[in-house]
């Protein structure tokens, strides 16, 4: 088995289109980070509102690495998608397209085992991808801003988390990033199965997860209840869970404290079960599939 | 008759003059007493209560320097100071040319205190009104109410401890008005965790309220102009 999961990783990683997600990253990143060093305390203001009328704001300590990181986060982690499944809606339908597939199936492998591998290839290209996003995201911006507490500007409300209690909610988000990410490559997996040319799954996984944010982030009062909490979209925000704090009775918030961990966990349940979902029908369908090319 | 109307008339001017004076008096000598202090550095721990603001509580360094400096300093990180309080600081509610007016006594927190009402005479100070309530024993200001041009009313409450003499407090609520905070839409997407908001619990909450717990004071040290 890790014979096969070395093969499908150097398949993944011998194509040059796989780092154009790296590349993508990175730009989009250095990006944000530019704009921010030089003009961080127009954006700053943007996402203070009006309480700059009645606060005194420090925007040169706001403005610090682990702000910047929440920042370019929030702005790249829902189109990540995209490039997971580049990758991951490649794994079979790639290679029915180049006629190996069935080249494949004459090794003494089973259908089942190849397809875990395949899909925990796409699992390891995907936490790559997020430690290639974090290493930049996280570690950069605190080389170029520093670290200081961090502000978290929610529809509503602000969070102030202190510097000391950071870090390990990027870990456990990231951690989070990668289960909902897992998801999405999940989805491009199965989707794969199915056709014989790698565009379709790719096109109809990023269709899907658009038409399904869409509807996650609609305020519609019917939707809200029926649809919304089974949609895997809505639980894919949920890495943001870890950096809001709960407060206690004098409204001062508590260190280290999670606001609603149940609800975050609860996320984790549905994107597993999702990924499960995804895999099994994957793996099920594979397995009673003519290969003709 | 005349005569009779002229000696109330003229016996109350003195006795409401008589009364401005007091008032007067009294606010000579806390401010007499406030004028001690040149500046100071103070620790101190910061509990801030907005409705849409979630801080933890802040341990903060506070400088003063005559005549107006004023900085609140979080050492470990970030706090977002109320302006009402940098804008117009205790010490320098007294200072200044102002009409004073005696607007009579009442107890505040088992102490009789004599409350004034300060009208600025410079007609762009930023302070239209404040109502000052002074410990006549102590001679320091319990409480005021600060109505001004831009900011709209406050309200400072101060309780005394060791540094009475310097007429430095322990601690000092501060209560100020505050404006909903709306981010722009499309900013950001938040995580819907089904936690009740505090908007909607607190929704009609307009007061924000500060307080500072101030542990000590290092009073009329030298403070360079660069801390400010």
């Amino acid at each position: 088995m890790w014979q096969l999961l070395k093969i499908e990783l150097f398949k993944i990683f011998r194509k040059p289109r796989t780092f154009i997600s790296f590349g993508a990253i990175a730009a989009i990143i250095l990006i944000i980070q530019l704009g921010l060093k030089f003009d961080g305390k127009s954006y700053v203001e943007l996402m203070m509102g009006d309480i700059s009328d009645s606060f005194e704001i420090p925007y040169a300590m706001v403005l610090n690495g682990y702000f910047v990181a929440f920042v370019i986060l929030n702005a790249i982690l829902i189109h990540v998608p995209l490039l997971v499944a580049l990758v991951a809606g490649d794994s079979i339908a790639g290679e029915a397209n180049m006629g190996t597939l069935r080249l494949v199936m004459t090794k003494p492998v089973s259908r089942t085992g190849l397809m875990l591998v395949k899909y925990f290839a796409s699992v390891i290209y995907t936490v790559l991808l997020l430690l290639w996003m974090a290493l930049l995201a996280l570690l950069l911006s605190i080389f170029f801003f520093g670290t200081n507490d961090t502000i978290i500007p929610r529809n509503d409300v602000i969070e102030q988390i202190q510097k000391a209690d950071t870090l390990w909610r990027y870990i456990a988000a990231f951690a989070f990033a990668s289960v909902a990410l897992s998801t999405v490559a999940a989805l491009a997996f199965l989707l794969s199965v199915f056709a014989e040319n790698s565009i379709g799954p790719i096109v109809a996984t990023m269709s899907i997860v658009i038409v399904l944010t869409i509807l996650s982030e609609l305020k519609i009062p019917m939707y809200d209840n029926t649809v919304k909490p089974y949609l895997f979209t809505s639980h894919m925000l949920g890495w943001k869970g870890f950096f809001y704090s709960r407060i206690g009775p004098d409204h001062m918030v508590i260190p280290g404290s999670i606001e609603n961990l149940p609800a975050i966990l609860r996320s984790l349940g549905i994107l597993l079960g999702y990924i499960v979902m995804f895999v099994t029908t994957a793996i099920l369908v594979f397995r009673k599939k003519d290969i003709l090319s | 008759m005349i005569k009779q109307i002229s000696a109330v008339f003229i016996f109350s001017l003195f006795t409401f003059m008589s009364f401005a004076q007091e008032a007067s008096s009294l606010v000579q000598k806390a401010r007499a007493k406030i004028e001690q202090v040149n500046s100071y550095e103070a620790d101190g721990t910061m509990k801030t209560n907005v409705n849409f603001l979630k801080v933890p509580e802040a341990k903060v360094k506070i400088y003063f320097k005559k005549p107006d400096k004023l900085k609140i300093k979080n050492e470990n990180g970030i706090s977002l100071v109320p302006k009402s309080i940098l804008g117009i600081g205790l010490n320098n509610l007294l200072t200044g040319n102002f009409t004073v007016l005696d607007a009579g006594s009442d107890i505040l927190n088992n102490i009789k205190v004599k409350i004034v009402k300060l009208i600025p005479v410079d007609e762009n100070s930023p302070v239209v009104l404040s109502t000052a309530y002074i410990d006549p024993v102590h001679l320091v200001i319990l409480k005021a109410k600060i109505t001004t041009k831009e900011n709209g009313t406050y309200e400072i409450e101060m309780s005394y401890g060791k540094y009475v003499d310097y007429a430095l407090p322990d601690k000092i609520t501060c209560t100020f008005n505050i404006k909903d905070y709306k981010l722009p839409k499309g900013v950001t997407l938040d995580y819907d965790d089904g936690s009740k908001k505090i908007s909607d619990q607190k929704l009609q909450d307009t007061k924000g309220r500060v307080e500072i717990f101030y542990a000590s004071y290092a009073v009329n040290k030298n403070i360079p102009d660069t801390v400010f």
